[in-house]
């Protein structure tokens, strides 16, 4: 009964995407007020249709209805509660579901938030994600409905996959998906920009907040993703180039050159050309991405039944979505006109250079990821692309970039010069070389270059807040009085930055790990990296859906006791499948890492690893988020008070 | 117009992104193109020497006919995928020969007497190591031996249906 309410609720949705799809855009084409007017309706209408579908699939899950396909396949009475809420998004059905809702509530939050855009701009924008959603609900409607019963009735469920039964990766999936799709308000806004024909500062500044936003998850769900496979997959790892891995990166680097390139349709009513291919572009890359993956034609980690035929529905979809917003780009883009002269040296020349690396990057990136794709099926040689093709090729166009980084913001608009901006960065630049001459004494020549840049990086940033603030060149009280008065983007600026700093702090840190592989006796004793790593004790233990072998590891750093880390070895006994579980002990500037193999004859493999900075990568990443939502939170009150006066009033209200 | 061509320049490259991707798909479907596996060293060789409990190679050979000879095992979940479409062959009139990768001969009967039997002779590989000499990546895996016993065609994988139909095609050929 639920199942079936889930599923009507679903065929609901597409119904409402189809009206969605055809009513707001006929409506702007024509002028007609009445037809735009019912957009916002019709997007919430929408969301609520497939909230309530999304609800009907937890129900399902959580009350182990196994005459429901999709819970037979994934789940089981022992799966733990968490497993049975978070599986309704990580089975393929339920993660299109998962999709399509998620691309509803852009449209539901367009309609919500977008109260102040001109009416048939937002019809238009509203029209444009019903068209891509109501492909999308039509491919869960009629290929993957995760609602679909079996007869008879099966007792139990297969389980789920025990690798994905963890909590980090129960919350990757959502948040990359709601980078992946966030990505879909930026493209609508430029399609129903291209169909209005009309690009200034306002549509930079509309589309600013919800491109940061998208950004903000894509950023965290990646992060997460790199973390999930460091401490689950137990290889000790944290990027591998992994196709699935690039297929998030490619966005993540045409969003990141997107949040750039708007800020300067928005300052300057410069690149509007660009900025809405890079919009159009960001998306598509997020939609390909998914498609290859779940076609079985990209090969990794992330193994979804692999189906070509569904594949031939999804490129279908993607040829229309994609290929359309291309073809309008094609024929509208060039009455777009272009203003807003500049010099190569400005704050715009800075934006430029910016996202000329990003989209360099992302080439390169696409490259080796597609390479061996293509060559198989032109010449049918079978060759691969592995890390150091991307090693080799990414870090010359990473380089200029993190040595630009810290100036870009230190230029003014239209016409800067290169000589008083360097000078004014003296001392950031004097302390990168000491971080970097210093970390040149114990890592080879690139890690040490990497943690000079990443000091440039960090204090860059800062430099730019200490220099707005005229620190120690006006009384300390005036600086204050400046800081607090700085707007919020700011600091989104200082943090954005200096994160990826610290990532980049994190990697290079991580090129000195060190890890040992040992046959260990229980009372054994090895060292690694000055801490000695002694086997207690090996025994069994029992969990909800698993059988698990421990392993006691008492750490100490002469003679001082830091840690006891108990890794384990689980079988689970529904999928008959074994997972190691790495256990991490971190002091926030290294991490002690230890996982069981293998025994015989009384004996364990252990492998024990020492990962300095290791933590730095994800809060790096973290801090990245936390400077998006510094600059979306200033945004939004820009937005909701047209005067400058009434930003500074709404800031004191907050 | 230099300017329009130039923001024409996406659309092409998607398109011819997308025909390829196509092409791709097209291929995964009919056995052309299979973007995880390697080629078969044993495309256009004669077939390893082999002798296993239920036929050897040189039966094979005394068939003078072109057959195909399909590895599965019982334990695997791909092979239950498999074992209509097997059906649906043997029934087109392909002959089937099948053998048994590391199954125990029990799990195997069990196997075939619950998913239907499609094979006109049965071989059982339990220590694997004539999967070893075919270089058989996985099981399920099928071989198109031609009445020369020369290896035409191998697949990977669960044969799909358009995968099959070739097949059928070419053995009629």
């Amino acid at each position: 009964m639920i199942a079936e309410l889930g599923h009507f609720a679903l065929a609901l949705a597409v119904a409402f995407a189809v009206v969605q799809a055809v009513l707001p855009l006929w409506g702007a084409y024509r002028a007609e007020a009445r037809l735009m007017q019912a957009a916002p309706a019709l997007a919430i209408g929408q969301m609520i249709a497939l909230a309530v579908s999304f609800g009907c699939l937890i129900v399902v899950s959580v009350t182990d209805d196994f005459s429901v396909s999709n819970i037979y396949e994934n789940s089981n009475t022992l799966k733990p509660l968490l497993y049975k809420i978070t599986g309704a998004w990580g089975s393929h059905e339920g993660s299109i579901l998962f999709w399509c809702l998620i691309l509803s509530l852009c449209g539901g939050a367009v309609a919500l938030f977008g109260g102040k855009l001109p009416s048939s701009l937002r019809a238009r924008i509203i029209g444009v994600l019903g068209v891509t959603a109501c492909g999308f609900e039509a491919f869960c409607l009629l290929e993957s409905n995760p609602f679909l019963r079996i007869w008879p009735p099966p007792a139990n469920g297969q389980d789920m996959n025990p690798l994905l039964q963890d909590p980090g990766l129960a919350f990757h999936p959502p948040m990359l998906y709601a980078g992946y799709v966030g990505f879909a308000i930026p493209f609508a806004f430029a399609v129903a920009a291209l169909l209005e024909g009309r690009i200034d500062a306002a549509w930079g500044r509309w589309v600013r907040p919800w491109t940061l936003g998208a950004w903000c998850c894509l950023t965290c769900g990646i992060a997460l993703g790199s973390w999930w496979s460091y401490y689950v997959l137990g290889w000790g790892g944290f990027w591998f180039w992994d196709p699935v891995e690039n297929a998030s990166l490619l966005p993540w680097l045409t969003g990141t050159a997107l949040l750039h390139s708007a800020i300067v349709v928005e300052k300057r009513e410069a690149l509007k050309t660009w900025t809405v291919l890079l919009a159009i572009g960001t998306f598509a890359l997020s939609l390909s991405g998914t498609f290859l993956v779940r076609s079985g034609i990209l090969n990794s980690v992330h193994s979804f039944a692999n189906d070509p035929a569904r594949g031939v529905f999804i490129l279908g979809l993607l040829a229309f979505i994609i290929g359309g917003a291309l073809l309008i780009f094609a024929i509208r883009a060039p009455t777009l006109g272009s203003s807003g002269l500049f010099a190569p040296v400005s704050r715009e020349g800075a934006l430029v250079l910016n996202n000329i690396l990003l989209c360099s990057i992302a080439a390169v990136v696409m490259t080796g990821t597609m390479y061996p794709l293509f060559t198989d099926l032109l010449t049918g040689e079978k060759i691969s692309v592995g890390p150091p093709f991307f090693d080799e090729t990414v870090l010359p166009l990473a380089t200029p970039v993190f040595l630009a980084m810290s100036l870009g913001p230190t230029l003014s608009w239209k016409r800067a010069a290169l000589a008083p901006a360097l000078l004014r960065l003296w001392w950031a630049a004097l302390i990168a070389l000491v971080v970097g001459g210093i970390a040149s004494r114990g890592m080879s020549i690139l890690p040490a270059f990497a943690m000079g840049a990443a000091a440039w990086m960090i204090v860059g940033a800062v430099a730019e807040i200490v220099d707005r603030i005229r620190l120690f060149r006006v009384p300390l009280g005036n600086s204050l009085h400046r800081l607090v008065g700085l707007p919020l983007s700011t600091f989104g600026t200082t943090l954005g930055h200096a994160g990826l700093g610290v990532t980049i702090a994190g990697i290079a840190g991580m090129s000195m790990a060190v890890s040992q592989v040992v046959l260990m006796h229980p009372g054994d004793t090895t060292s690694v990296a000055g801490y000695d790593f002694k086997l207690l004790d090996l025994h069994n233990a029992k969990g909800s859906n698993y059988n698990a072998r421990v392993a006691d590891v008492a750490i100490s750093r002469n003679g001082v006791p830091v840690v006891t880390l108990s890794p384990e070895r689980r079988a689970f006994t529904t999928q008959q499948m074994t997972t190691t579980e790495a256990k991490i002990h971190t002091n926030l500037v290294s991490d002690l890492y230890a996982v069981l193999g293998d025994e015989r004859d009384g004996a364990a493999v252990m492998r024990l690893h020492w990962n300095p900075l290791a933590p730095w990568i994800w809060f790096g990443a973290l801090i990245m988020a936390l400077g998006g939502l510094c600059s979306l939170v200033d945004r939004r009150l820009r937005i909701a008070a047209p005067t400058r006066a009434a930003v500074r009033a709404g800031t004191v209200r907050a | 117009m230099n300017r329009r061509l130039l923001l024409g320049l996406p659309f092409v490259a998607a398109a011819a992104a997308g025909g390829a991707f196509y092409a791709m798909l097209h291929g995964m479907e009919t056995g052309t193109f299979d973007p995880r596996g390697t080629n078969s060293m044993l495309i256009g060789k004669p077939m390893p020497d082999f002798t296993l409990p239920g036929f050897s190679a040189a039966d094979v050979r005394a068939a003078h006919h072109p057959l195909v000879i399909n590895f599965f095992a019982s334990w695997c979940v791909p092979c239950v995928d498999e074992a209509p479409t097997l059906m649906a062959l043997a029934q087109a009139g392909v002959s089937l020969w099948g053998i048994a990768y590391k199954d125990k001969p029990a799990a195997t009967d069990a196997f075939l007497a619950r998913h239907g039997n499609p094979f006109y002779r049965l071989a059982r590989d339990e220590p694997g190591r004539v999967a070893i000499d075919w270089g058989v990546t996985g099981v399920p895996e099928s071989y198109l031996i031609d009445a020369q016993g020369i290896v035409q065609w191998r697949f990977t994988g669960p044969l799909p249906l358009a995968a099959a139909k070739i097949l059928a095609e070419k053995l009629h050929a």
